[in-house]
């Protein structure tokens, strides 16, 4: 009786249809992804993406150039070079960022103490040659002079669960 | 289209071959474009089927995608491998491309719209698309490369197992409609059933084969689930895998237009070809060939549809179905086919 069931199921490609009236069920349904340089996902308040340093509401870097990044960091991407300014504080003259080599652990921003170096929420920085991602202390300054807002709220958002 | 070049005061035999010539170009570019727009379509339909939406972003709705990719293609450089027989090499896509667009002469698009209205006109085709897997195993052997040797390897042996039984199904046709001319085909299904559906795929003795046919022309175009030609997860992209530029957008612009001629032929064995689904006035109204692309169009959604759903067939699976299922039962078919025939007295 199974076999003749078996056969007869062979013979009318039943499996067949009934897979492709799932697929077909599927077919009229909305479309289940985003159109995306369009219309874009959330993104949670700790989302690690492209760096940026930051500066003090006057105007002043933030990083001191302690190099707990540097050390942190495990695919060794940040190179920091430090110098005392006229003034005697301690600043970076080179923060040199790999972004070949960055892993976004995130590593590097909590272990910042000063909340200089962030993870913001930039996603699309796809470049055209590989040398562009090379980031220099004056790219990831301009980053952060043009993601601030996003970065502080963001870091607002988190504050609480820290 | 002789007369009409006639009219202009041209010799006949001159007035013929510029009519031959205007036929060509008339089916061979719109079928170009035809083969773009359908590839985008069927990147459409998979992304619709996977609750994607697919290419979107050039052009209204995305349609001119395949034209950036065509131009994309065609800006590349060619690379000939060193270790290639540069003849062979070149020249196999291009047998892929002609042999494609060469079955088109038989295929009627309306009444007698047809370039060449052959009397072995089915035959033709047959001969033809084995013809195709010539470009495949010569591309395969020519690059000198082991994986697209083994896709060459796999297609001549899945294509010829597929056109056996293929041969088979025809005969049934051809048995049932007493002609090899395509034309007389589809006129041999004009109120088929009851006196006025048009279409042998109605017939309960035929319903069979007309399922039979659909599936192993998509195993002859070596389309999923029978492309193991082109297992990408075992064979890179298989006797394509050498080719780049124009070389290798000749082998797709081959493949589709071999997948619209499947297509088509379905739409005319089984499915009454440039006639309207029923055999009632009114519908004449509608050119043949709205008919005949809507009815190919249907035909490709089947396709599209049936890529989208099942998985990769196993080698032996495909060889098992070929030889050990299709082929007993379509000769089985010839003989119940032919033997009911003889038994009504179709044979006058």
């Amino acid at each position: 009786m199974t076999t003749i069931a078996h056969l007869i199921k062979t013979f009318t490609l039943w499996e067949f249809v009934k897979a492709h009236w799932l697929t077909l069920q599927y077919f009229f349904k909305p479309k289940a992804t985003i159109n995306y340089p369009f219309e874009k996902n959330p993104l949670s308040p700790r989302f690690r993406g492209e760096h940026a340093l930051r500066r003090y509401p006057n105007g002043e870097e933030r990083c001191i150039a302690c190099k707990l990044c540097e050390a942190v960091c495990p695919a060794l991407a940040i190179t920091i070079e430090s110098e005392p300014r006229e003034d005697g504080s301690r600043r970076t003259t080179r923060y040199d960022i790999d972004m070949t080599k960055c892993i976004y652990c995130g590593f590097c921003q909590e272990a910042c103490p000063v909340d200089a170096i962030v993870e913001g929420p930039n996603l699309e920085f796809a470049t055209e040659t590989r040398e562009e991602l090379f980031y220099d202390k004056a790219k990831l300054l301009d980053n952060g002079a043009k993601w601030e807002r996003a970065i502080a709220a963001n870091l607002a958002a988190d504050a609480p669960y820290r | 289209m002789t007369s009409f070049f006639q009219t202009l005061g041209m010799s006949y035999e001159a007035a013929w071959f510029t009519a031959t010539i205007a036929g060509i170009l008339l089916i061979a570019l719109p079928l170009m474009l035809a083969v773009a727009l359908i590839i985008y379509a069927e990147r459409k339909l998979w992304a619709a089927f996977a609750l994607r939406r697919g290419p979107n972003v050039v052009g209204p709705f995305g349609v001119l995608q395949s034209f950036a990719d065509g131009l994309k293609v065609f800006l590349q450089e060619t690379i000939i491998p060193s270790a290639s027989n540069r003849g062979l090499f070149l020249i196999a896509p291009i047998i892929t491309f002609t042999v494609a667009l060469m079955a088109w002469a038989v295929i009627p698009f309306a009444d007698g719209v047809v370039l060449s209205n052959i009397n072995v006109g089915l035959l033709y085709i047959l001969a033809i698309s084995s013809l195709g897997v010539y470009g495949v195993v010569i591309a395969g052997w020519a690059s000198n490369s082991k994986y697209p040797f083994y896709s060459a390897m796999r297609a001549a042996a899945q294509m010829i197992s597929y056109e056996v039984s293929i041969g088979f199904i025809l005969i049934c046709i051809v048995l049932w409609a007493g002609t090899f001319n395509v034309s007389g085909i589809v006129e041999g299904q004009r109120g088929h059933i009851f006196g006025f559906i048009n279409a042998y795929a109605f017939n309960p003795l035929l319903f069979p084969i007309a399922i039979m046919f659909l599936i192993s022309s998509m195993a002859e175009t070596a389309r999923a689930p029978f492309d193991l030609t082109e297992a990408e997860s075992e064979l890179v992209a298989g006797y394509q895998t050498e080719y780049s530029s124009m070389a290798f957008a000749l082998f797709w612009l081959g493949e589709y237009a071999n997948v619209l001629l499947m297509c088509a032929l379905n739409a005319i064995l089984f499915w009454g070809g440039y006639l309207p689904p029923v055999d009632w006035a009114p519908l004449y109204a509608v050119p043949g060939i709205i008919w005949f692309f809507v009815k190919i169009l249907l035909m490709f959604f089947v396709f599209a549809w049936v890529k989208a759903t099942v998985p990769r067939y196993r080698y032996d699976q495909l060889m098992r179905l070929g030889w050990k299922v299709f082929l007993p039962i379509s000769l089985f078919w010839v003989f119940l086919v032919s033997g009911y025939l003889m038994f009504t007295g179709h044979f006058a």
